[in-house]
């Protein structure tokens, strides 16, 4: 198979970027795509010339790396998946594929295709913890959970971190990804005692980034490589309002050091 | 109070503000399509249209309790609040939505986002004009104003709708929009308030469809009847003059 490549080159942050384009001849259809962006920087370093800088790590699905805009598409056009794994057979003979980073003000772009993603740690170091003791660890499944809430905190923590929910929110918001970690914890009965506090420290990391607001689009939904739903914006707004209308309160009650 | 203004400036109470002021207007839509299908209802006394009828009693709601048009103001000063926050709202949410992404994508392809959703702003600033539009025209009667005689409201709605032809389209187009920004927004403020659940999306969504094309047949009705020459003649001016020194 044969494709022309238009990719995003830029030097570094802040500095511009346009599009390179790259043709790629005799392409096995049972490589996969970051397989031939490898073969493609092969062929540029053996000519002289920069290697595409792009960001992958597992190449299987689960580090959350990989982060392509591909035809217009974050982790490209099959559904579920990262852009690890995606395969040449998924596009057709001659195709132009159009690759770009992920877009957004809060992922500064490094080089070519790699963005900082470091804001979603900060908003995970806000809140995404739960306390728990320091004497001897309790017996695992020692606290009953139901199997749906189970489930459904799982289901929340399949979040990888890769950011396609923002690359593909028109509105650059992470609401996706705050509510997926938000709600894991505020699910499961570990991580109660932060409930209120963490959603509220979580949201507010989440807008001091500069991520944008949430219109209920559900783009972010149809790219996230792990399927995660929008019911979780919902749980996290409905917790959000709670916790902002509600009387505040000091964890230290009348505890304080005297 | 405090916490009401922190609330306001987080993005999701943003969000919050927008969807129970977007749930204020709803009502008030729903409640003034009821009145104007008033206008096929047939004359309670010879002359006297119901329609007519009707927008005395908006005015003299509340009393002797209150003073003559007080609830109707109170009823204006809300509505206008809600819109004033609706749009100061929806303002501040774009520019933050903006600079959350400076640089677009040269390439898109959405999945999941409908054309009603992404045209929110657009829509939402054609209503907008359209409601300056529409008070100019049937409230203080500014853009008529020769023909224009407060208080006989059916009277009013039949020289607009049935003699002025581009008012009867212009009326049924702002319609449309309407509907399409009710179907985005009457499903949207449910996950913005956090009611949504998947097992209640699709009544959820079958409800916005329901009201936004419920809301858009109910008031193009009145405009289109017009139109169509099916209505009866207004009662003559003086008639109205006398409704109106008898109301």
């Amino acid at each position: 198979m044969n494709f022309v490549l238009k990719i995003w080159r830029q030097e570094g942050t802040g500095s511009g970027g346009a599009f390179s384009h790259y043709e790629v001849r005799d392409v096995e259809p049972t490589v996969s795509f970051l397989e031939m962006l490898d073969t493609l920087n092969e062929e540029l370093t053996e000519s002289g010339q920069e290697p595409v800088a792009f960001d992958s790590d597992c190449r299987e699905g689960i580090c959350g790396m990989c982060s392509l805009v591909i035809n217009g598409q974050p982790h490209g056009p099959i559904p579920g998946t990262t852009t690890c794994q995606l395969y040449m057979r998924h596009f057709s003979d001659g195709e132009e594929i159009t690759i770009e980073p992920w877009r957004s003000s809060a992922f500064p772009v490094l080089r070519d295709l790699v963005v900082d993603r470091s804001a979603f740690d900060r908003v995970m170091q806000a809140g995404g913890y739960v306390t728990v003791h320091s004497g001897p660890k309790p017996e695992p499944n020692s606290i009953p959970i139901e199997p749906e809430v189970a489930e459904e905190a799982l289901d929340a923590a399949c979040c990888i971190g890769c950011g396609a929910c923002v690359a593909a929110c028109p509105n650059g918001a992470a609401m996706l990804y705050t509510s997926a970690k938000v709600s894991h914890l505020a699910l499961l009965p570990q991580g109660q005692p932060e409930r209120y506090a963490r959603v509220t420290a979580m949201v507010e990391q989440m807008e001091e980034e500069g991520f944008g607001s949430c219109r209920n689009y559900a783009e972010c939904e149809a790219a996230c490589p792990k399927e995660i739903s929008i019911k979780f914006i919902g749980r996290m707004n409905r917790d959000y309002l709670r916790a902002a209308l509600r009387e505040p309160i000091n964890p230290r009650g009348k505890m304080e050091s005297q | 109070m405090s916490r009401l203004l922190s609330l306001y400036r987080s993005t999701l109470g943003k969000k919050a503000i927008v969807a129970v002021t977007g749930v204020a207007m709803l009502v008030f839509l729903v409640l003034h399509v009821i009145g104007n299908l008033k206008a096929f209802l047939p004359d309670p006394q010879l002359g006297v249209p119901d329609i007519d009828v009707y927008s005395r009693y908006l005015r003299s709601m509340g009393t002797p309790l209150l003073p003559h048009g007080a609830a109707l103001w109170a009823i204006r000063i809300v509505m206008l609040v809600a819109l004033a926050l609706h749009v100061v709202c929806v303002v501040k949410l774009a520019r933050i939505n903006h600079a959350a992404r400076p640089i677009r994508y040269h390439r898109r392809r959405f999945v999941e986002a409908t054309t009603a959703a992404r045209s929110m702003l657009v829509t939402g600033a054609i209503l907008l004009a359209f409601l300056g539009f529409h008070l100019l025209q049937f409230t203080t009667g500014t853009i008529d104003s020769e023909r224009f005689v407060e208080g006989a409201v059916y009277a009013n709605l039949y020289r607009a709708f049935h003699e002025v032809s581009i008012f009867a389209i212009g009326y049924v187009l702002a319609m449309g929009i309407l509907a399409t920004h009710v179907y985005h927004g009457a499903w949207s403020l449910f996950q913005s308030l956090g009611y949504d659940r998947p097992d209640r999306n699709p009544g959820l969504r079958a409800f916005a469809l329901l009201l936004a094309l419920g809301l858009f047949v109910t008031f193009s009705s009145v405009p289109v009847a017009f139109f169509s020459g099916k209505m009866p003649v207004p009662p003559d001016s003086k008639r109205v003059a006398a409704v109106k020194g008898g109301g």
